[in-house]
């Protein structure tokens, strides 16, 4: 059997689901982060899918753009939730609740 | 404050460039303002000061006015304008004229003015808030001046307010007497009435003539009569009821009597000579409204058979004639002379009603002239016998102060008969000028100008015979001795155009004003009545001697108490409760505008504040508090609800 386009985008969805349950439902923001990683990455995958079918490399190009961002993002992500534990010794979101009135 | 501010620098501006005489009446006008705020500011505690600067203020005031009274004579002359607001259409400014009429008055409200001051002197001078009574009195001189220059009906209008204020702050002068309080309510509150009117009808004539000048609205007329067309009666009418509360006409004239609560001094100047007269002198002033073309709206077609001039002929002679009647029972000394005011007023009024047929409304202002010194002379000469008897104000508690007060009783007697209208004193001329004019306009008005002179005799006589001969029927009026001089010299000083007037050509010099055809008259003034209308001086002076015997034969052997009022039985008991107006009023008006106010006050409290304000800023809280259970707090709900919207959206927009 030869995989199809409908094969990727059934994983990349899949993919997608997973890590919007991990986001939301999760506790542990690491997790979330974890979630939010896997997201992406369905994302990618989906794209690299439409531009191997599609014979257009501009969704490749788009995957590499989004590589770049996420591992910014993670630079940057982990640091805050370091900080952030180290200030408040928890990394539970129940917890953080700040932002509300 | 600014604005007059302004004027002032515009005053200043003017004198300096010194371009031409009229502008001196910058200065007149203020003067008495710099003197007023002076004190208030920088002299509160200074009394020596304080009178100083005010008197010397007022008095070079006057000096200025009989300058310019001088200079110009009846001639028609404007002082530099100072433009104040110059809008499209409307030229808001503060303009100062000058005629026969604005000059005249300048002398007698500096004159009597100075003179108030100069015996409030004496007559306050224990009280404690000496400096504010001086600063009041030239705030008040001010505005009443400016009444006097304006020459636009929006500055006249402003001045008309102003002079509302400062007798409203003078009246309730004792403000710790809770009657005094009162009194300057009741005053400021009936002249807003009589205001709110005024200011209708500025609004009508603007509207339809386009312009609120004074001199330009009298040429519009002159060249098209029918300029107002049906509005002529209804604005003549909205106009003479800031008259009305001004000058306390029927039915407006309640606070009059109880603008008495204010220091005598204040009565004479300002109840007497100068503010009410201000009505009398602004319906002169726009006289021709009332000799143009009538007319009354359709809704108002009733009125066809009237004129705007008769209604006000009606009211006049109504009140002259009412206020006479209540003068007659009346025990308080001061509220004696404030009837009598009430109705010589109404006299005015009158003449002025009658004068529009022949559009000469000089007997009023002749009368007015009179009045105001003649007035203001009894007025203080009250004042001394309360201050002699250490404030005691009801007649029948004095008594033989002829002996102990000479000077205060022959300056009482000289008003007297000059109000009574006893040749050759002043009243006579003026009165005698009323009369002919009632007698050639209608003789129904005749009868009632003869009337009123009968009660005004009958009942000065009754307050000169009872306060000032037989024997003292109290403490205060036994023990009582002369006034000082700062009260006694301001008096004699006020005598003195009171015996002159009949040798002043006043009479034709008002005249003139109005009918420039018409001639002085010459040499003969002081027996002129009798050669020009010898019915009307004839009947005067009848009426004056026939009024005073009747009081003579009544008061004239010293009673204890008023013999008159068991004879007249129920009728003295409504004179006494001045016909129950002031009742009437309690038990009418009080109510329906407390009813008005109750309903005003739920519309407010529960439709427009209620309903409208608060029940907005409720829907938007409620709205706020509700949408703020969305706001947890907890980024994985956000997360949650971003999804589910964007998926609901792509729903929709896939469907």
């Amino acid at each position: 059997m030869i995989p199809g386009l409908h094969h990727y985008l059934i994983v990349s969805a899949l993919l997608f689901s997973l890590g919007l349950l991990g986001v939301v439902a999760r506790r542990n923001l690491f997790v979330v982060y974890m979630g939010l990683e896997l997201m992406l990455n369905a994302a990618n995958l989906a794209l690299v899918a439409f531009s191997r079918f599609h014979n257009n490399l501009n969704g490749q190009v788009m995957v590499f753009f989004i590589i770049t961002v996420a591992a910014a993002e993670v630079a940057v992500g982990l640091a805050l939730l370091v900080a952030l534990y180290r200030k408040r010794q928890t990394a539970d979101v129940e917890d953080l609740t700040t932002l509300k009135l | 404050m600014e604005h007059a501010a302004a004027a002032a620098a515009a005053a200043q501006h003017a004198v300096e460039s010194g371009s031409k005489v009229q502008d001196l009446a910058w200065a007149i006008l203020v003067l008495p303002l710099v003197m007023a705020f002076g004190t208030a500011v920088f002299t509160p505690r200074d009394r020596m000061l304080s009178a100083a600067m005010n008197i010397g203020g007022v008095v070079v005031a006057f000096l200025l006015s009989f300058t310019l009274f001088c200079v110009f004579g009846g001639q028609s002359v404007d002082a530099t304008p100072f433009h104040w607001l110059p809008v499209a259409g409307l030229d808001a400014r503060i303009g100062l004229h000058l005629d026969a009429l604005s000059t005249l008055m300048l002398l007698v409200v500096t004159g009597v003015a100075s003179l108030v001051m100069i015996y409030s002197t004496g007559y306050m001078h224990d009280d404690r808030s000496y400096s504010r009574f001086f600063s009041t009195l030239s705030l008040f001189v001010f505005s009443m001046l400016g009444i006097v220059l304006a020459d636009n009906l929006l500055m006249l209008f402003v001045f008309w307010e102003l002079v509302g204020v400062s007798s409203y702050l003078l009246i309730g002068f004792w403000y710790e007497k809770p009657s005094a309080g009162d009194a300057s309510k009741k005053a400021f509150l009936t002249n807003r009435i009589g205001d709110f009117g005024f200011m209708l009808g500025i609004l009508v004539v603007w509207s339809l003539a386009g312009t609120l000048d004074i001199a330009a609205l009298k040429e519009k007329l002159v060249a098209n009569p029918a300029l107002l067309g049906p509005w002529a009666g209804l604005a003549g009418l909205l106009i003479f009821m800031g008259a009305m509360g001004k000058s306390a006409q029927f039915p407006l004239h309640v606070w009059l009597p109880d603008a008495m609560e204010g220091p005598t001094p204040v009565s004479a100047l300002i109840h007497a000579a100068t503010m009410v007269a201000a009505g009398v002198y602004m319906l002169c002033r726009v006289f021709f409204l009332y000799t143009a073309a009538p007319g009354w709206p359709a809704v108002l077609g009733v009125l066809d058979v009237v004129s705007a001039a008769s209604i006000i002929t009606c009211i006049g002679g109504f009140t002259a004639l009412f206020a006479a009647v209540i003068a007659v029972q009346q025990d308080d000394i001061k509220r004696i002379l404030a009837y009598s005011t009430l109705s010589q007023l109404g006299l005015m009024v009158m003449a002025v009603g009658l004068g529009a047929k022949t559009g000469d409304a000089s007997a009023s202002m002749y009368h007015l002239v009179t009045h105001a010194g003649f007035k203001a002379m009894l007025f203080l000469g009250a004042g001394s016998v309360i201050h002699a008897c250490h404030h005691e104000q009801d007649i029948w508690k004095m008594g033989g102060l002829r002996t102990r007060m000479p000077r205060t009783f022959w300056t009482f007697l000289i008003g007297t008969a000059a109000l009574a209208g006893l040749p050759p004193l002043s009243g006579f001329y003026s009165k005698d000028e009323i009369l002919a004019v009632a007698l050639e306009a209608n003789p129904i008005f005749f009868g009632v100008g003869v009337l009123v002179t009968v009660l005004t005799t009958f009942y000065m006589s009754r307050l000169l015979l009872v306060a000032f001969l037989g024997k003292p029927r109290g403490e205060g009026a036994d023990h009582a001795h002369e006034s000082p001089s700062s009260m006694t010299v301001p008096l004699l000083v006020l005598a003195i155009p009171s015996v002159m007037v009949a040798w002043l050509p006043i009479g034709g010099f008002l005249a003139h004003h109005f009918q420039p055809g018409h001639a002085a008259h010459g040499g003969d003034i002081l027996f002129g009545p009798f050669n020009h209308n010898p019915i009307a001086a004839f009947f005067g002076l009848g009426a004056a001697i026939f009024g005073f015997s009747l009081a003579y034969s009544l008061y004239g052997n010293g009673p204890a108490a008023d013999p008159l009022s068991p004879r007249l039985g129920l009728l003295a008991q409504a004179m006494r409760h001045r016909f129950y107006i002031d009742d009437i009023y309690d038990g009418l008006v009080v109510p329906l505008h407390n009813l008005l106010s109750q309903v005003a006050d739920t519309i407010d409290r529960w439709l427009i504040a209620g309903l409208a304000v608060r029940g907005l800023a409720g829907v938007v809280e409620i709205a706020g508090r509700a949408l703020r259970l969305v706001q947890t707090g907890s980024i994985q709900t956000y997360a949650f609800l971003l999804t589910a919207s964007v998926l609901l959206i792509v729903l929709l927009a896939l469907k």
